[in-house]
């Protein structure tokens, strides 16, 4: 009954070109400039479709993670090893720049982590990870677009043309952002965006609002090396895009905070253990971390890489060699400006009893003291504003200390 | 007269895919009875269903793919045996023309069968220069010094998938109001699947949706939902072929079990909604109870290949519980009688009246008459038809403003439309769809698009819109005059202002770029 010849070459939650998508704030912080004080760039990556932090970052110490994950179980040894993070976690095969990061004390992973939402659909767990509510069905803004508001205000990014067809929700809002995608199109000349803008003043302020500011984009992203090649694969868009953002973000009038999302996680079936489908993905996260850190150049001392996921998937495997939709799974930081080297984790264990349901990883951090213990060391937040705002009704759930050097 | 365009503008946008240009008069004839306007089409029996020659059945396109699959496996191998450079090992051959579908179908014969009198467009003025440019949206064609890059030859996939689509396409743009084409391009959306899954599932795109989806947009929900979850582009999809009952005969030998990824978007995505009364248990209830629900495949174990198989093999034997009742095990009845209750659940009146108004009234939906159409749905037993008509009968969808940005297809269909050109070329609207973030049947996830203004309306996208608008003006023709264009799209219904910057535009292409772009064009 093996019907299913067609490969599965890429995933439902296929990423095409306008699958990865980078959108950014138009502004600089006004401390940006400030001789005196470090001008932070922070990275918001967004994994839609649940990442099975389990296969990412395996707890190989743990007695009962081989038989749970069972075929597709990374190991320490043999062909395809996994690299030891330490003595209990490993680090999948398919990210060595990951490693070499996490190495140099310049990343680091949170495992058992989850927002707090406890169900297990897709969109409203996005939902939830994106907006920084409680729970679902909040989607006019964004926690990351309510940080921007925040923060003081400095002068306005010129430039840069932008074509992503959407902004991810952790992004949206208030505080006014642009995007931008490596796609090719010829432009309408000025003249004829004015009239129209000019039009939409008198008859569409929605639209001119809009339109205006999707005008207002620079040019800097678009070099020849941009533009999509054919056949260009999900780990060729995910480096693509980040090798764009970096290239706008590392200029001294670039963005300093930017969001990307990248689809394609939902792994049901065959999601493969070193090698397979999930390890083609994480290859190409690996690279888009790569070309934040070359493209950045002397700015990735001062940046933090945040990598999020709506949630996990089942600590056992289904009976599709995949994994179902479940609850905890990692976080991961990377950049000059983490204070790495560390599996940080208050770890529940895998024996039946531990697990969330009796299925899945038990989540024991809450990702929005990740996010907080971010936002308040690295952008200067105060812990009012993150509790009330960028996170309503959070106030119990602490920032976590020390993440950033 | 202001007024009568203005509601003829509800009628064709809102409900349509907007104004035909040519002769076809559609804004006077909309201006004169609105609601008949809407609700001919919806009375044209065989509006709905697309058969036309070249268009196979699933398990037809099914052997297509395996024999290609087969052919490109052959001619690996035969390199592999040869020691040829690997380069030359994926050839992705086309298989002979008279096995792949005809790629242009006879445009005469879809207009007759469509309105059983003359198309009321113009055939095309000028060959392939018709509508978006796509040449200019193909990397590599910037550079005229590149080395040109050798034409691969169209595989019977991507072949299929391009006549499907034109003929999709076809319909639309002709069709004297649309609204039929967009109920179909709505459930289709409801019940989407993704190209992008694999070989497979661009083969089916289109016939999943002539044979799922066409047949009961005027029909029950409850029979969409069957057709719906035992087309094989479906199990496929969302993984139900490979889902064994854990005790199953199956699965004990095989060592595999469940997938629970179609019975969740089933109950999350395709009936009750989030929040719709159901549990992880009745997830995993169901799940179990479609165990089974396959397609035959390449081998014909079960059947013909591509068609819908019960494999009880593979079925989780005893009886299940699900949301409150107990479904004895009786094959595949089991999860036949499992869907019809689901259908008939008050949650899916609910969910499925709330998206329908979404879609055709406003973002928020008015509430009265969400519950309006939920009572209708509840009490005719799921009759999409008479929910349709209680939407088209209803005083809010005609006096709601019109709110709703187009979405791409909506926005290029309707630019085709308007400008009475026949789609010969399915590639210029399919590159736009891409562009614009909305390939056709290829949505990121189970969800299918979005369909709000945050979505459509968004800086980037707009920009790319105006930036597409002037690509498809500057192909344009000097013989085209925008005034007139403007007077069969809106008439007195434009604003002053749109009116204005069209008559002082300093071009004819740059007038069509704003006449595309303007509220009155972009607003459903």
């Amino acid at each position: 009954m093996d019907c299913c010849e067609g490969r599965l070459i890429t995933s439902r939650r296929a990423l095409l070109l306008g699958g990865a998508s980078f959108a950014a704030w138009a502004y600089l912080p006004k401390f940006a400039r400030a001789a005196d004080r470090r001008d932070p760039r922070l990275i918001v990556v967004i994994l839609r479709g649940a990442l099975d932090g389990l296969a990412t970052v395996a707890p190989t110490g743990d007695p009962d993670y081989a038989g749970l994950h069972g075929s597709i179980a990374l190991t320490p040894d043999g062909p395809h090893a996994a690299t030891m993070l330490d003595s209990f976690f490993a680090l999948h095969p398919s990210m060595p720049e990951f490693a070499r990061m996490y190495k140099e004390k310049h990343a680091a992973v949170i495992h058992a982590v989850s927002t707090p939402y406890r169900d297990r659909s897709h969109f409203d767990g996005q939902d939830v990870l994106e907006s920084g509510f409680a729970g679902p069905g909040r989607v006019q803004s964004g926690w990351l677009n309510r940080a921007l508001e925040g923060l003081p205000r400095g002068e306005r990014v010129t430039g840069a043309l932008a074509v992503g067809p959407t902004t991810p929700l952790v992004l949206r809002g208030a505080a006014p952002t642009f995007g931008w995608a490596p796609v090719a199109v010829p432009q309408a000349d000025d003249d004829t965006a004015m009239r129209l803008v000019e039009l939409y003043r008198h008859r569409d302020p929605a639209l001119a609002t809009a339109l205006s500011q999707g005008l207002q984009l620079d040019k800097t992203a678009q070099g020849d090396d941009m533009k999509p090649k054919p056949g260009t694969n999900a780990i060729g868009a995910m480096r693509l895009v980040a090798r764009g953002a970096a290239k706008l973000m590392a200029a001294d009038d670039g963005p300093r905070i930017a969001a990307l999302a990248f689809d394609g996680w939902d792994t049901h079936a065959n999601e493969g253990g070193p090698v397979g489908r999930l390890a083609q993905l994480l290859s190409g996260l690996d690279g888009a971390l790569a070309e934040f850190e070359s493209g950045l150049g002397e700015r990735w001392r001062d940046t933090v890489v945040v990598v999020a996921t709506e949630f996990g998937r089942t600590a056992r495997i289904n009976g599709t060699e995949g994994t179902d939709h479940g609850t905890g799974t990692i976080a991961l930081l990377a950049g000059g400006a983490v204070k790495g080297g560390r599996v940080i984790c208050d770890w529940p264990g895998l024996k039946p009893a531990n697990l969330y349901e009796a299925r899945d990883l038990a989540p024991t951090t809450d990702l929005r003291a990740v996010i907080k213990g971010v936002l308040r060391d690295h952008l200067g937040l105060g812990e009012r504003v993150l509790a009330e705002t960028v996170f309503p009704d959070s106030a119990p759930v602490k920032p976590m200390q020390g993440l950033v050097a | 007269m202001a007024r009568d365009s203005q509601t003829a503008l509800v009628a064709l946008n809102r409900f349509g895919f907007g104004a035909r240009g040519g002769a076809s008069g559609d804004l006077v004839n909309a201006a004169s009875d609105p609601r008949g306007f809407v609700k001919a089409e919806l009375n044209r029996r065989n509006g709905v269903l697309l058969e036309m020659p070249g268009l196979q059945s699933t398990p037809a396109l099914a052997e297509a793919v395996f024999a290609y699959q087969a052919e490109v496996k052959a001619a690996r191998e035969a390199v592999e045996k040869t020691g040829a450079p690997a380069s030359e090992a994926n050839p992705a051959p086309a298989l002979s023309d008279s096995k792949a579908p005809r790629r242009n179908l006879s445009l005469n014969s879809v207009a007759m069968e469509m309105s059983g009198k003359d198309p009321a467009t113009k055939p095309p003025e000028n060959g392939n220069a018709t509508m978006a440019a796509t040449e200019t949206m193909q990397p590599n064609v910037a550079q005229p010094n590149a080395p040109k890059q050798p034409q691969q030859p169209l595989n019977v996939i991507q072949k299929t998938y391009r006549a499907e689509a034109l003929a999709r396409l076809q319909r639309a743009v002709i069709a004297d109001c649309g609204i039929t084409e967009r109920l179909v391009a709505f459930w289709s959306n409801h019940f989407c699947i993704s190209a992008n899954k694999g070989e497979l599932a661009r083969m089916w795109a289109g016939s999943f949706e002539r044979e799922a989806i066409r047949p009961h947009v005027l029909g029950r929900f409850g029979d969409m939902l069957k057709a719906v979850e035992q087309h094989p582009a479906m199990l496929f999809f969302l993984d139900n072929q490979q889902s064994l009952g854990p005790d199953s005969r199956a699965g004990q030998n095989r060592k595999r079990g469940l997938n629970e990824n179609l019975a969740r978007e089933i109950m999350e995505l395709h009936t009750l909604g989030v929040g719709g009364g159901y549990s992880q248990q009745d997830v995993t209830s169901l799940a179990r109870i479609i165990t089974g629900w396959t397609f035959a495949g390449r081998q014909g174990q079960l059947g013909a290949p591509g068609n819908f198989a019960f494999n009880a093999n593979a079925h989780q034997p005893g009886p299940q519980q699900l949301l409150g009742k107990t479904y004895e095990n009786d094959g595949v009845a089991q999860g036949e009688a499992a869907l019809a209750d689901i259908a008939r659940h008050p949650s899916t009146a609910k969910f499925i009246a709330t998206k329908f108004v979404r879609h055709f009234v406003a973002d928020d939906p008015p509430p009265a008459l969400v519950a309006r159409l939920q009572d209708v749905f509840r009490k005719s037993d799921g009759d999409l038809k008479a929910m349709t008509l209680a939407l088209v009968d209803s005083d809010e969808a005609w006096q709601a403003p019109l709110t709703k940005v187009r979405s791409p297809y909506e926005f290029l269909v309707a630019t085709g439309r308007l400008l009475a050109r026949i789609p010969e070329d399915p590639g210029l609207y399919l590159g736009g769809l891409n562009q614009l973030g909305q390939p056709l049947w290829t949505p990121a996830g189970p969800n299918g698009f979005p369909d709000t203004n945050a979505a459509w309306a968004a800086p980037e996208g707009m920009k790319l819109r105006l930036d597409i608008s002037a690509q498809i003006a500057s192909r344009l023709g000097n013989n085209i005059d925008p005034r007139d264009l403007l007077e069969l799209a809106a008439a007195d219904a434009a604003s002053p202002e749109t009116r204005q910057a069209i008559e002082r535009a300093e071009s004819r292409q740059q007038a069509l770029a704003l006449l595309f772009m303007s509220p009155e064009f972009q607003r459903r």
